[in-house]
């Protein structure tokens, strides 16, 4: 009998599983073997038998959680075909954050590809999406509407820059994610020539780090320390979200509060958080970049694991593609999420 | 007018007074005429041209954009002019979004319109031509512009920039003040290039041809306690009755074929005469009046809460003129018969008030009248209980008294010295917090803005706690230190930037609330509203069962105002 879709990916309460290979991917819960597209906390979660990822995102997750975060762990070079019970799986670069894959599942000529978090618009910090043609390819939809088309981000980048220039002596506070935005923000800032220290919240610190011994060069990013904000007038501090206009925050001389998300395209989420700079810049794909996605894959059939599900899959069936949502639970936690942890997910 | 929309943008979003003034200067420092100009017509509500109706937006880009998906993005939006503009298929790359491509790659770059080209088609055009401009436009502007033009064209561009604040930001591009730019600001027109010229030194100070010109008013500081009054002498002040209306100046004059020309402007300088051609037609003098606006029914003054019925309305028809009757209770005169008499002392200017007042002799204008008095104990009296002397029925339409130094000359904006005002006692209620919000600004890492309530009756039975109001001064930046610690520790839910705090029968904070006045409101659950509350005491040692009930409210409002005694809480007084 000839393989199905269903038998490469099912869902189970866990997540995304497959029943041929044994494994689920980027389960929500703790399972025996689990295969993890990306380092973000509500992908790659502590506790699994057994993980595998890509070494950067291993190395995410060591850094993260601590060495023991699973029982046994294997990496996964991107473009090498691994045989994983009776299925085929390869990583392919999804252009999310460092390291970040799509993973792709074989058996028998059909192939399902589950992109995990992705977008398409240049990044310094980390490898472009590649599009893998396939018969069945799960996306997210975190950005699923129309209404979002994320600009260019060196245009954000100087709307920081221009600010910083009619207001020299006031701290520009740029709320971040821990992982990927914030060291994709210093490396634009860098292409569009502040060469003066980065300074970081503690909690960007050890992410930060990570991100230099992969090789990416972010420049001085000096640990803002607490004593010391009252001096920072006039310097360019990066935060977690939670901490941008929190208690933190206060004691820097007159800050302007920005913040690097593409949420920030629209108006009334600004505001809502009090943003007075808002940076639209995502790490997650565009209305076009996700519609653009689907047609290249020439993917028959489109799941939709979580995001603005109704439009994308309403889109799929108006061009001919048959598309459901899956409504993943605990993907995209966006909240006023306080601990940096679940903040971090909605980029 | 991509520039202009990305000034509007950041401004927007910038609470500080300061920084939105240097974001003003810096684009009128660095953009040319006559856009500059438009810019600033459009900020101070001086453009005229037809505006568009949202339907027609809507039309555009249903022709554009699957229903179905428009419908989704307005839902998550919620702005149909922000929704348009961020979903217009515009010069990004034409993806495989099932809307028709945007810009062919041989064709050259769409032609970016000024935002005076847009003001100028808009105010020409015949309407049929409107949707072709519309769509060329947003064709041609990047997201920003477009949420501004369509902002503009369907007149709802909000700025959040007083006009006066504009006019500082002109001024200053040459040391003006803004007064002095009020001072020529009216018989100005769009695109002001003799305003910018004579600012920045290039041209002469433009001539004012109004005939009937704007004055910037003269205001008061605040007595705050009454050891306040010993530093001055009784002797050197006049007092008057303080007004619970509107400030108001009548400008009288005529034009250049000899026709009488009648102003009513309002204190920030808007021309409000279209809403109030009952005075207008009382504008029979040459020169200009500085008084309260007042609805008075039989010789009586009405409350704030019935003027402001009238402000209220957009239409002024021949009933609303007929229930709301408006009346100036002059207080100053600033030119007469050609003459600025800004410059003459008060007392001069007084006797000169009361011959002119005289002389028009009209019904619906009037004089504030002089309050005697020996010594500030007489005054802290006449304060406390204006019918006693001769305030007569209008007491309850008085707000506190006037001290004007009667050897002051009439000096434009808050100079410290000369005028004085000391307002009635506020009415006292304590309250329980029920809701905090983040603020703004320099207050936006602090709980700041406090919705509180009374207790009444539930329908289930038993108390409950009804919102009456929000409250975000009154506080030191100690105190607020504290009630944000309060906030964040007895957090119950979150809403967004709202946390609900914790209120009850048996836990609550109290904050002791002063308010100018209530009023009905059917926006409310409770049903009432209060004028200028703030925070007057925290009361960290009240128990919350024991703050007021809303009758303390329900009372003020049947009683008029008029039976509180100056200085005594609600509860002791009933």
């Amino acid at each position: 009998m000839s393989t199905r879709a269903s038998d490469l990916l099912t869902l189970t309460r866990e997540g995304l599983y497959c029943p041929l290979g044994k494994f689920h991917v980027d389960p929500t819960w703790p399972v025996e073997r689990a295969l993890i597209t990306h380092g973000h906390a509500d992908h790659a979660r502590a506790g699994h038998g057994h993980v595998m990822a890509t070494p950067e995102t291993l190395r995410i997750m060591a850094v993260r959680y601590g060495e023991d975060f699973c029982g046994t762990s294997q990496e996964a070079r991107l473009g090498e075909a691994i045989r994983v019970g009776d299925v085929t799986v390869r990583f392919v670069p999804a252009g999310h954050v460092l390291g970040s894959a799509q993973i792709v599942i074989e058996r028998e000529g059909v192939r399902v590809v589950v992109s995990g978090d992705y977008k398409r618009a240049e990044d310094p910090t980390c490898l472009p999406f590649e599009v893998v043609p396939c018969d069945v390819f799960i996306t997210e939809a975190t950005f699923g509407l129309p209404v979002f088309t994320h600009p260019d981000t060196r245009g954000e980048v100087r709307k920081l820059l221009e600010s910083h220039r009619l207001f020299p002596e006031r701290t520009h506070i740029v709320g971040a994610y821990a992982l990927g935005k914030a060291q994709r923000v210093m490396a634009l800032l860098r292409e569009e020539g502040w060469d003066r220290p980065i300074h970081l919240h503690g909690a960007m610190e050890k992410l930060t780090e990570l991100y230099k011994r992969e090789g990416i060069p972010l420049g001085e990013t000096p640990k803002v320390v607490a004593a010391e904000r009252k001096d920072l007038g006039g310097a360019i501090v990066i935060c977690p979200p939670s901490s941008m206009q929190d208690l933190w925050s206060r004691k820097f001389p007159d800050p302007v509060t920005c913040f690097a998300s593409g949420w920030m395209r629209v108006r009334a989420r600004a505001r809502q958080k009090g943003v007075e700079l808002p940076m639209v810049i995502s790490d997650h794909a565009d209305w076009p970049d996700l519609c653009r996605t689907i047609r290249e894959t020439g993917a028959g059939e489109v799941w939709v694991t979580h995001g603005q599900e109704d439009a994308l899959v309403h889109w799929c069936g108006s061009v001919g593609i048959r598309a459901k949502p899956l409504h993943l639970l605990g993907y995209g936690d966006d909240g006023e999420a306080e601990p940096a942890a679940s903040a971090e997910a909605a980029a | 007018m991509n520039e202009f929309a990305h000034l509007l943008d950041r401004l927007g979003y910038e609470p500080r007074r300061n920084a939105k003034l240097r974001l003003l200067q810096d684009y009128f420092a660095r953009t040319p005429d006559p856009e500059r100009g438009f810019a600033l017509g459009a900020m101070t509500g001086s453009l005229s041209f037809r505006e568009a109706k949202p339907a027609l937006i809507r039309g555009l880009v249903e022709e554009r954009i699957d229903p179905l998906l428009f419908r989704l993005s307005h839902n998550y939006v919620g702005d149909l002019a922000e929704t348009t503009a961020l979903i217009w298929p515009g010069a990004s790359p034409a993806g495989g979004d099932g809307s028709p491509a945007g810009i062919g790659h041989n064709n050259p770059p769409p032609h970016v319109p000024s935002l005076a080209e847009v003001v100028n088609t808009l105010a020409t055009i015949p309407k049929r031509e409107l949707p072709a401009y519309l769509t060329q436009w947003l064709d041609a502007l990047d997201e920003t512009g477009r949420w501004a033009l369509l902002k503009l064209v369907t007149g709802n561009l909000r700025v959040g920039v007083s006009a006066r604040l504009a006019k500082t930001a002109v001024g200053a591009l040459g040391g003006h003040g803004a007064d002095e730019v009020e001072e020529v600001w009216h018989g100005l027109e769009p695109p002001f290039e003799t305003l910018f010229a004579w600012v920045e030194g290039r041209g002469e100070r433009p001539e004012t041809l109004n005939p009937a010109p704007f004055r910037p008013p003269m205001l008061s500081h605040p007595i705050e306690e009454r050891e306040d009054l010993d530093k001055l002498e009784p002797e050197a002040f006049s007092a008057e009755w303080k007004w619970d209306g509107i400030r108001v100046q009548l400008v009288g004059g005529r034009d250049r074929e000899g026709v009488q020309v009648g102003k009513v402007y309002s204190r920030t300088g808007e021309d409000i005469t279209g809403a109030f051609p009952d005075l207008a037609e009382a504008i029979t003098f040459a020169g200009a009046l500085d008084g309260e606006l007042l609805i008075l029914r039989e010789g009586r003054v009405q409350s704030f809460n019935v003027l402001q019925q009238r402000l209220n309305r957009k239409a002024v028809t021949g009933k609303l003129l007929e229930e709301f009757p408006a009346h100036v209770r002059a207080y100053d005169l600033l030119a007469s018969e050609g003459e600025d008499l800004r410059a003459e002392p008060f007392a001069t200017r007084r006797d000169k008030l009361e011959q002119v007042v005289t002389q028009l002799d009209h019904a619906r204008v009037d004089i504030s009248p002089l309050v005697p008095f020996a010594d500030w104990e007489a005054l802290a009296s006449a304060r406390a209980d204006p019918a006693s002397v001769g305030a007569g029925d209008d007491a309850d339409a008085i707000e506190g008294v006037m001290l004007k130094r009667l050897n002051s000359p009439y000096l434009p904006g808050r100079p410290k010295g000369p005028w004085w005002k000391w307002k009635r006692e506020p009415h006292i209620v304590d309250a329980v917090m029920m809701y905090a919000q983040r603020g703004h600004g320099k207050r936006s890492s602090f709980y700041s803005d406090y919705t509180f309530g009374v207790w009444r009756e539930a329908p289930e039975g038993g108390d409950e706690l009804v919102p009456v109001g929000k409250a975000y001064h009154g506080f030191t930046d100690a105190e607020l230190a504290k009630l944000d610690r309060y906030v964040r520790n007895h957090t119950t839910k979150r809403f967004g930037p709202v946390r609900e705090v914790v209120h009850g029968r048996e836990a609550g904070l109290v904050l002791e609330i002063a308010f100018e006045g209530v009023q009905r409101s059917t926006r409310h659950k409770s049903g009432v509203a209060m004028r200028f509350p703030r925070v007057s005491r925290i009361r960290w040692d009240k128990p919350s069962a024991e703050a007021d009930r809303i009758d303390v409210l329900e009372r003020i409002l049947a009683r008029g105002e008029k039976e509180i005694a100056p200085g005594r809480t609600l509860e002791e007084d009933a």
